[in-house]
């Protein structure tokens, strides 16, 4: 087992008497050369979290502790300088005034390198990047998607403990987006840098990191892998904002739970419950032509690899499906479902 | 993509006659100085007029470098910190724009001149019968400092507003405490603000005529007037003026050069986060008594002066002398110079916006380098013309109007432009789909919609026009004093309660007329 580069114990941070903490008795670990991501709606903690672990915000409780060291325990509070991380912002935060190669060794200054020594972290870190041959540019003659390349070897160079990443890619184009995320992975990876990733894009989170936690209004409602997380949500909330499944209302009737479009047996059975919500997750589900069923497609969408279908209930209520590209349904096909595997959980009310 | 309609002659007719008077004093003042007969290098480099260059380039490079040390540490505690009073101290430390240099300069020797002053009858029972003189040097930096330094606050503070906090984070997360990150981050951030500031504040000091007169401080702006005065052989004031011509034409290239420059400087995508205000803790009590240090002498000094000299003379039965006549002369001069200048204007600011060419662009550069000449200048040159051209118009009020019109287009033309900007050119076209002629379309669309541009462009010109000194002295007809030239010649006089009363009616007027047109910003 790594060792804990940071531990996080029942940190709350409440912004003003009246409100709902904006942080939460909030709890957990990282190891040595792990990917964190901090995934959740906008509002729900994670910057904040992020710049309390940065040292730019205090929690009026808790204890953080960054490799061996306490930064942050009810009198101690350790300044960003002291706390050896780097961070990546969403928009960057080059300094406009210093080139590519000055922006890069700004933070490397501070170790006291020979001019030699300098010269060759900056170069190290900039073909970490792939941006070798740019060190004399500024930045405003940068592409967003090199700038923020830029600003990630700046937060390298010094070989922090801990990387923080802001949202580092919403501010950029999305095949932009999609090549960096992979490098940043690598590149974390070859560094061998513990990172924690904020974001509140899903497929960002479950593809970048090692650990995902989940948080809601200040909770971190479930930490774990990506595995972990997409296939045993421990809440609806989890459930819905993760793997963005179907739920319909659902009543039980002896071993079976009925909804308006058919009926299952779950194999874990709970018997404390009368109603609650069948969550279904779009790709599980296997459509079939029939002529009559209380399910018609309303409409059909080509994404390349697979159809994304929309179906509607008699009810009115919609319920979406993927499938592989070998069904081929029209609009107005009244179809019947199956799931793979009985791939069915129950959220109870 | 060839325009598809050519501008109305009528406006290319009188955009011509705008350019052709405003070439008119500095090209004259070239014209005059070529003439100039003997070698014209041994005029320039003689010691008389090396010493003035030496002179006008060091108080200027002072009064830009003091400027700084004031502006830096007031827009900081005004912008990012605790400062109790925060609100208040905003708005008073920009007050002292509204103080007229020479008005500043007269309150200043009312004060603290040798004999006579405020400072020498308060300490007189103590058997101070003279203090240390205050004219010169030091006066002459000090007045313009004071009275100066606000263009480099605004400048710096909206720098400092607009930084990225993100960048101070950023910094801190890699190892720089706050001070380390002051020095490293946020200065050199502001350095393109303190340049430009900095150049500004320059040019003012080159420029102003008031401070250096009352001071009795050789620099150009005085060096030009006293040879224009005392000698029949006005050659020397020509060189003089080309010689401070080239120097403001340099200062206004590195303006542009850093104008252009600072384009680069891109900003973050305005991270909104709140900025973090600074903890003064026991730097509290320097930081307020520096704010009010510095809005006393500016400020408040001024308006105890000015009370002190009236009760004064009120109490001792002066006769004070009617300031009717001159306060008259004011309104009318302005008033005159507002609407001259507002009607050059109006074909230039047309003209650059709906049909843009490189003479309009020309036109409008040129109505900029002649807002950056000093008013002694125009004067001059205009002295020299009207002499030799036109004698019937030599000293009238049409001569001074004219020369308003030059030192002021840009001010008219810029506001014009900026409220044309704004009219949306399909509403004319319209107009004229409507079977309006483009002399219809003018007066029916055009200038009823920039009517609220006109309006504060001349209201700017007649603020302006009615501070304004050299230009009034060297051209106004005989016995058309008005407020400033009045305040000017009692303040030589050591008159100070005539210049009291006097300077408290342009402030009030001043004042009063800074924050119609802040107010009126603020709408925009």
């Amino acid at each position: 087992m790594q060792k804990v580069i940071l531990r996080i114990e029942n940190v709350t941070k409440t912004f003003s008497k009246n409100m709902l903490p904006a942080i939460n008795n909030v709890s957990l670990i990282l190891r040595q050369g792990d990917i964190l991501a901090l995934l959740g709606p906008s509002g729900c903690g994670k910057t904040t979290l992020l710049r309390i672990i940065g040292g730019f915000e205090h929690p009026q409780n808790g204890c953080i502790q960054i490799g061996e060291k306490i930064v942050c325990k009810s009198s101690i509070s350790v300044p960003p300088e002291k706390r050896d991380i780097g961070i990546v912002f969403q928009d960057y935060a080059l300094f406009p005034h210093l080139t590519v190669s000055e922006n890069v060794g700004f933070g490397l200054k501070k170790l006291k390198l020979s001019k030699q020594q300098l010269e060759q972290r900056v170069s190290e870190a900039l073909n970490l990047v792939k941006l070798e041959g740019l060190g004399k540019r500024y930045p405003y003659e940068l592409s967003g998607g090199q700038q923020q390349r830029v600003a990630l070897a700046r937060a390298l160079a010094p070989q922090p403990k801990l990387m923080l990443l802001d949202e580092p890619l919403s501010n950029l184009d999305i095949q932009v987006r999609l090549q960096l995320r992979e490098e940043i992975r690598d590149i974390l990876k070859a560094a061998g840098t513990s990172a924690i990733f904020v974001t509140h894009d899903q497929e960002e989170a479950l593809a970048i990191s090692d650990i995902v936690g989940v948080m809601c209004q200040g909770n971190l409602e479930q930490i774990g892998t990506p595995e972990a997380i997409y296939t045993n949500p421990v809440s609806r909330f989890v459930a819905e904002f993760v793997t963005q499944a179907n739920f319909i209302p659902a009543h039980r009737q002896g071993n079976l739970w009925l909804t308006e479009i058919g009926n299952f047996e779950l194999k874990v059975n709970n018997h404390h419950h009368e109603t609650g919500e069948i969550m279904i997750r779009q790709e599980d589900i296997i459509l079939k032509p029939v002529s009559d069923s209380p399910l018609t497609i309303s409409s059909r969408q080509f994404l390349g690899r697979e159809y994304r279908y929309c179906l509607r209930a008699s009810s009115g209520k919609e319920i979406y499906a993927r499938t592989m590209n070998n069904t081929v349904l029209s609009e107005g096909t009244a179809v019947q479902i199956s799931i793979v595997n009985n791939a069915v959980r129950l959220f109870a009310d | 993509m060839s325009k598809a309609v050519r501008p109305p002659l009528f406006l290319i007719l009188a955009a011509l006659a705008v350019a052709a008077a405003i070439a008119l004093p500095l090209v004259y003042l070239i014209i005059r100085a070529a003439n100039i007969e003997g070698e014209i290098g041994e005029l320039i480099t003689s010691p008389r007029n090396l010493t003035i260059l030496f002179n006008s380039t060091v108080m200027m490079l002072a009064v830009a470098i003091l400027s700084a040390l004031i502006a830096v540490p007031l827009a900081f505690l005004t912008v990012r910190t605790d400062l109790p009073g925060r609100r208040f101290w905003l708005v008073a430390t920009t007050l002292p724009l509204a103080v007229p240099s020479y008005v500043g300069s007269f309150t200043l020797i009312a004060a603290f001149a040798p004999r006579g002053s405020f400072l020498q009858l308060l300490l007189q029972p103590l058997g101070v019968e003279e203090l240390p003189s205050i004219y010169g040097w030091f006066g002459v930096i000090l007045a313009m400092t004071l009275f100066t330094y606000p263009y480099m606050l605004l400048s710096v503070r909206s720098a400092l507003q607009g930084l990225d906090p993100m960048l101070e984070e950023a910094s801190r997360s890699m190892g720089y405490n706050a001070r380390e990150t002051f020095f490293r981050v946020i200065i050199p951030q502001l350095n393109p603000s303190l340049i430009a500031g900095g150049l500004l504040v320059a040019l003012y000091a080159l420029r102003d005529f008031g401070t250096p007169s009352l001071m009795q401080f050789d620099a150009f702006t005085r060096a030009i007037f006293i040879q224009y005065k005392a000698s029949f052989n006005r050659d020397s004031a020509a060189v003089l003026s080309l010689m401070l011509v080239t120097l403001v034409l340099f200062i206004l290239w590195l303006e542009y050069k850093v104008r252009s420059r600072a384009a680069y400087y891109s900003r973050g995508s305005g991270s909104l986060r709140h900025v973090k205000t600074i903890k003064l803790g026991i730097w509290k009590f320097p930081a307020i008594c520096f704010c009010f240090f510095i809005t006393f002498l500016g400020v408040v000094l001024p308006l105890i002066v000015i009370s002190f000299w009236l009760i004064q003379g009120i109490n001792s039965g002066y006769t004070f002398s009617n300031l009717l006549p001159a306060t008259l002369n004011s309104i009318t001069a302005s008033g005159l110079a507002a609407i001259a200048t507002t009607i050059f204007a109006l074909p230039i600011a047309i003209l650059s916006v709906r049909f843009p060419s490189r003479f309009i662009a020309a036109v409008e550069s040129f109505a900029y380098v002649c807002f950056g000449v000093p008013g002694i200048v125009v004067a001059l040159s205009l002295v020299f013309f009207g002499a030799n051209y036109l004698p019937m118009l030599y000293q009238t009020l049409e001569m001074l109007i004219f020369a308003f019109v030059v030192l002021f287009l840009q001010q008219s033309a810029g506001t014009i432009r900026n409220s044309l900007l704004q009219v949306n050119p399909q509403i004319e076209e319209a107009a004229r789909s409507l079977g309006k002629t483009p002399w219809q379309t003018l007066t029916y669309i055009t200038l009823p919609l920039v009517s609220p541009g006109i309006i504060s462009g001349s209201v700017l010109v007649f603020l302006t026009v009615i501070k304004e000194l050299p230009a009034t002295i060297m051209l106004a007809p005989i016995g058309f004093d008005t407020l400033a030239v009045e305040i000017w010649k009692a303040t030589e006089n050591v008159d100070f309660a005539d210049a009291a009363a006097a300077s408290l009616a342009i402030l009030l007027v001043s004042i009063a007329s800074t924050f119609l047109v802040l107010s009126q910003e603020k709408v925009k």
